[in-house]
């Protein structure tokens, strides 16, 4: 017979001790530790860019043009010409990228399922995304500008063509997430397929979709390399962005940071802060569309 | 639209309306049956299955269901978990062709016409067959917009008229007190027996022939699976609808005919293919089971 030995004992609600309240510990420092590395460049970079940059940004450094040459002391003339072209090539680049990607990706998981096409176009834009963008803007130096010359709607293709992949693979996870129950609550109703994707899937999708083309879109915005071979380096401001050399914020930068001159460094730093600005307010403008539009996804 | 037959929505093959309205005997024998049971099994038949099977690619979920569902009448499919019933109502409005390789055996008639003939198209069949899913599912929209989701894929589009479908699916489903004074709040801030009423009044809206059920009322407390039980003897003079249950208490309440499916278990390959044991007025199938099989579940001895 067994012989029962022990007394009722109090039970012992306090933390384990020994091994595994020591890993508990290391894990909650290590986690500690690599948010405070992620954090300090990151500062670092706002705080240089800001302290570098802040002296030199005032309305006509933003808007005024023309670009001074690299010899020019601090403060004559401007980036607009530089402001103006990010924010047209960029657009331009979206405007072309984020719907052909949404709708690529309503197609690799709405409608391709597992036939082959769907597999070779998801596996071909996931090699696409690890195309360097210097390869991206030889190709259409190549495909386009030897042919058509320099313009902004060239570089629009070279940013395009890096956001592509960027913007299917972020609205295919989202739509993946998107419950299946919802789509055969619809169907149940007799809705077709393009009613289901158009009026369900994709509004329940809408939030991260939005977030997606905007990483896609603040990562092409500050590209160097596809631009230096298709836009390149007006100084003058080019409202038409279909022709003509035209110039960046991420060209300005590369061309004046690399100068002995007080005056084309500091310019070089006064363009970081705006186009770091730019991304900025991009950002929190599609934040507050998004919401508006998830305001029943909670 | 008053009348869910006249449905003009749907295209699915010119349904013969005159045809199946004749009242039709149950084939059954008189002397076994009971006085007051008597009136239970008259109407048209709505759904008739004969040697039904269904397979998911190569496996054979379900075989051998055949069965006639009746016009404005509850029918419960009950059985153990893996049985099929769930697959078997999914195959009325023809939900199983949204899963790849999903395929049907066998004869399944709708009024008379075949559902998975050639020519119908599952949109036009699904117009007519609502279903109300396990899980509350309302979409991510307003209160309103879920529940004027069907109708204006459908194409009506007038402001009255959809504010009038609205309230009156609402009230149908019991709902409308609760959320008349916030319909412009998101359909995902209700209470889970909120919820399913919601879906339930979503799927009215469209005025379907037919409401199935999966389950409807698995997640809710008491209170609300009441509710949705009483919700559906009110409108079973409007609708036919068929419910998936677990619950036999729930069966026996709510429902005219009864469906008891099992599992045939294959050693050899270790499949479970679910079948169709007995079928009958509810009363009888539970009060005097013809199955061993049925007479065991019903009296709780298994599953």
């Amino acid at each position: 017979m067994a012989v029962i030995t022990a007394e009722p004992q109090q039970p012992d609600l306090r933390e384990a001790k020994g091994w595994r309240r020591t890993k508990n510990r290391i894990m909650t420092i290590l986690m500690v530790v690599s948010f405070i590395l992620v954090i300090i460049p990151l500062g670092f970079v706002l705080f240089t860019v800001i302290a570098k940059g802040a002296s030199v940004i005032s309305w006509s450094f933003l808007t005024s043009g023309p670009i001074p040459g690299i010899v020019a002391p601090a403060g004559v003339g401007g980036m607009g010409p530089a402001v103006l072209g990010t924010i047209e090539i960029t657009a331009l680049a979206a405007v072309m990228a984020v719907p052909l990607g949404i709708l690529g990706a309503v197609y690799l998981n709405e409608y391709g399922g597992k036939n082959w096409l769907a597999a070779f176009i998801g596996f071909m834009s996931d090699v696409m995304t690890g195309v360097p963008s210097i390869i991206m803007g030889l190709f259409i130096f190549t495909i386009w500008v030897l042919h058509f010359g320099l313009s902004g709607l060239a570089g629009a293709f070279a940013l395009g063509c890096l956001m592509l992949p960027i913007v299917i693979r972020s609205t295919y996870e989202m739509l993946r997430l998107v419950p299946n129950s919802l789509r055969e609550g619809s169907y149940a109703l007799g809705a077709t397929k393009s009613r289901v994707t158009v009026t369900v899937v994709l509004p329940a999708a809408l939030g991260g979709i939005v977030s997606g083309a905007l990483l896609a879109v603040a990562r092409a915005a500050g590209e160097t390399a596809p631009l230096l071979f298709c836009i390149g380096a007006a100084s003058e401001v080019n409202k038409n962005v279909f022709s003509g050399a035209n110039t960046a914020l991420p060209s300005q930068i590369f061309a004046n940071a690399n100068q002995p001159y007080v005056g084309a460094q500091d310019r070089g730093w006064g363009a970081a802060l705006t186009l770091i600005a730019l991304c900025f307010i991009l950002m929190i403008v599609a934040r507050l569309v998004t919401a508006r539009f998830a305001r029943y996804s909670r | 639209m008053e009348n869910p037959e006249q449905n003009s929505l749907a295209d699915l093959q010119a349904i013969p309306e005159s045809a199946p309205r004749q009242k039709v005997r149950l084939p059954e024998p008189a002397a076994l049956r009971e006085p007051e049971q008597a009136d239970v099994g008259t109407g048209a038949p709505v759904f008739e299955l004969k040697d039904v099977s269904i397979y998911y690619s190569s496996f054979r979920a379900v075989t051998n269901v055949s069965l006639t569902i009746y016009k404005h009448q509850i029918t419960a499919f009950i059985g153990p978990s893996g049985c099929g019933k769930t697959t078997v109502l999914r195959t009325l409005n023809r939900m199983n062709d949204l899963i790849a390789g999903a395929r049907v055996e066998g004869e399944v008639r709708y009024h008379g016409e075949a559902l998975y003939g050639k020519d119908v198209s599952p949109i036009a069949v699904r117009r007519r067959i609502g279903m109300v899913f396990q899980k509350p599912n309302p979409f991510p929209k307003s209160i309103y917009d879920n529940v004027a989701y069907g109708p204006r894929i459908n194409g009506i589009r007038g402001k009255s008229e959809l504010n009038e479908i609205v309230e009156r699916s609402l009230r149908q489903a019991a709902l409308w007190d609760e959320v008349k004074n916030r319909l412009g709040a998101s359909g995902l801030s209700l209470s889970g027996g909120q919820a399913q009423r919601l879906c339930i009044a979503r799927t009215l809206a469209v005025e379907p022939d037919v409401v199935l059920m999966d389950e409807p009322a698995s997640a809710l407390d008491p209170i609300a699976t009441g509710a949705i039980e009483d919700l559906m003897q009110e409108i079973k003079n409007q609708y036919t609808i068929v419910i998936v249950t677990h619950n036999m208490q729930q069966a026996t309440r709510v429902s005219d005919r009864t469906a008891f499916f099992s599992v045939l278990v294959n050693p050899e390959s270790d499949t479970r293919t679910g079948t169709l044991v007995e079928y009958n007025q509810t009363d009888r199938l539970f009060g005097d089971p013809q199955d061993d099989r049925t007479k065991a579940y019903v009296t709780g001895r298994m599953g």
